[in-house]
């Protein structure tokens, strides 16, 4: 049998699967015991349970200096400033990007603006953010938001104008006014295809979260890794972007369920 | 006979240099059935396009009911596409529905209460006579290719059109299921003294359902300048049940 034509079954895959990231944990697991065997106090390769003992201080245990479990207070700090962030790009998207896409007036005008806008590299204009918006919240969620949201306008505006001319057509032969065609046929269709376009910014999303604050912040998940490091104290660091990279899967998640939920007509012909 | 429904007065289409439709004169009375044929790029969907609205005349006009037609659609004049004629977000019921909210809810297109129930029975009884009154609840990508067709038609009667325009709407099915729809579009323009102008590919098709076949042709060519001269009418028949009978001339055919 050729290659190409081998399916493993849904047992063996989830096997097949899940072996080289077990060979990869093993490797590592060698490698620290290796280490900690030669100098026990070595902080470039943690052993896991080394991370383990670190990960639970950090997520049980309340620091006395500011009063608060550090891992949770990092968490909903930054989990705060990442849902206004794409809440506030999402909003502008659904505006922007259905009224670039179903009126032409209003593509002509703002299309080039939104255009020259995604072509300046967010982190580039972070010093601004700094200097207009001071060294709080508000210049963090400005970054991940002026970060995303011009994609997802562009992703959002080119989709519903490329929904067939006939739904258009149509939609004014049965007597429909502009406001009623983007509220009935054009935001119904595009509100998948959003959730598809956030799914795709989120990994952005955290970066531009993460860069925020590790440059100028007093608490939050990337604000604490890039402390941390200067202790090489890899033992937070790895379960850190653990912790950070399970809350990415988690939100991918929600949102692909979120989808498949409310739009079934979209995902097949389930209903 | 009474006063036509649509008038075309010296009707021009021109893209830049290219003549695309020249000096078509022409009107159709209430309750024919008009079957367009004629070479792909002769015109007869820009012919079309014109009674629907999604394009205006370069010169002359095109009068319905003796008023100049803008160059934008209208409850007044119903179209079914060859496809993405529906909605995919919508049931098929949502679907015939969506049309009566327009008309009855400018702000927030949709209906509530008696109103809603009300629209609702008249879009299903709509669906009984496509025959899709057992799949109200089905979102069109559940449907085949002629119920989606089924559906489009009910979701445009369901406005009462002037005109109802069908731009090639067997092209994509099945030789059966055209014939059940053949049944289906006959019927209900029968049922409903419809008026309908079909642009079709298949001239025994436009025979068959035709009262009238209008065959689109360039009259004149300029080898040298293939776009110096547009299309027009070159055949225009009204068929009583004999002409019916004998079915397509042979130069029509060789020409089709």
């Amino acid at each position: 049998m050729r290659l190409v034509n081998i399916r493993p079954a849904r047992g063996p895959r989830i096997l097949i699967g899940a072996v080289p990231i077990a060979i990869v944990l093993v490797i590592y697991a060698i490698f620290s015991a290796a280490r900690a065997d030669a100098n026990p106090n070595d902080k470039v390769l943690p052993t896991f349970l080394a991370m383990a003992q670190a990960a639970w201080r950090l997520f049980t245990q309340v620091d006395p200096r500011t009063g608060e479990i550090t891992a949770l207070a990092d968490t909903t700090a930054s989990l705060w400033r990442l849902g206004v962030g794409i809440g506030i790009a999402t909003l502008s998207t659904l505006l922007l990007g259905i009224a670039l896409g179903v009126v032409p007036l209003i593509r002509s005008a703002l299309g080039p603006l939104v255009t020259v806008i995604a072509v300046i590299p967010p982190i580039a204009v972070l010093p601004i953010l700094f200097i207009a918006l001071g060294l709080g919240e508000a210049s963090k969620i400005a970054l991940i938001a002026l970060g995303i949201a011009p994609y997802m306008i562009r992703d959002l505006a080119g989709f519903v104008a490329g929904l067939p001319a006939e739904q258009f057509l149509k939609a004014q032969t049965l007597g429909a006014s502009t406001w009623q065609l983007t509220l009935r046929v054009a935001l119904p269709q595009a509100l998948p295809r959003l959730i598809d376009s956030l799914r795709l910014s989120m990994g952005p999303a955290w970066v531009f979260l993460i860069s925020a604050e590790a440059i100028a912040s007093d608490v939050g998940l990337g604000y604490r890794i890039f402390l941390v490091r200067r202790y090489l104290s890899m033992d937070i660091i790895l379960p850190y972007v653990a912790w950070i990279s399970l809350l990415a899967i988690l939100t991918d998640w929600a949102l692909q369920l979120l989808s498949r939920k409310a739009f079934p007509w979209a995902h097949g012909a389930a209903r | 006979m009474t006063a036509p429904i649509l008038q075309f007065k010296d009707v021009w289409v021109e893209y830049g240099d290219k003549v695309v439709l020249e000096r078509v004169n022409l009107s159709i009375a209430a309750g024919e059935f008009v079957s367009v044929v004629g070479p792909s790029g002769a015109g007869k969907s820009t012919f079309l396009r014109l009674i629907l609205g999604q394009e205006g005349p370069s010169r002359g006009e095109v009068l319905l009911d003796g008023t100049r037609l803008e160059p934008e659609c209208s409850p007044d004049r119903g179209v079914v596409f060859q496809r993405y004629s529906v909605f995919p977000h919508l049931t098929a019921l949502g679907n015939v529905l969506f049309g009566l909210e327009c008309g009855a809810a400018p702000f927030t297109a949709r209906l509530f209460g008696g109103a809603r129930r009300r629209a609702r029975d008249e879009a299903a009884a709509m669906l009984e006579a496509v025959g899709l009154g057992h799949s109200l609840g089905a979102y069109p990508a559940q449907l085949s290719g002629g119920m989606q067709q089924r559906l489009a038609v009910a979701q445009a009667l369901v406005k009462h059109p002037r005109v109802l325009l069908l731009d090639e709407p067997f092209g994509a099915l099945d030789p059966g299921i055209r014939l059940d729809m053949h049944e289906l579009v006959g019927g209900l323009w029968q049922e409903h003294k419809l008026t309908i102008v079909m642009v079709t590919h298949d001239i025994n098709e436009a025979f068959k359902l035709g009262t009238r076949v209008l065959a689109f042709d360039k009259r004149r060519h300029d080898p040298h300048a293939p776009n110096r001269y547009g299309a027009t009418a070159v055949y225009d028949v009204t068929l009583d049940r004999k002409a019916k009978a004998k079915g397509p001339p042979p130069e029509l055919l060789a020409a089709g």
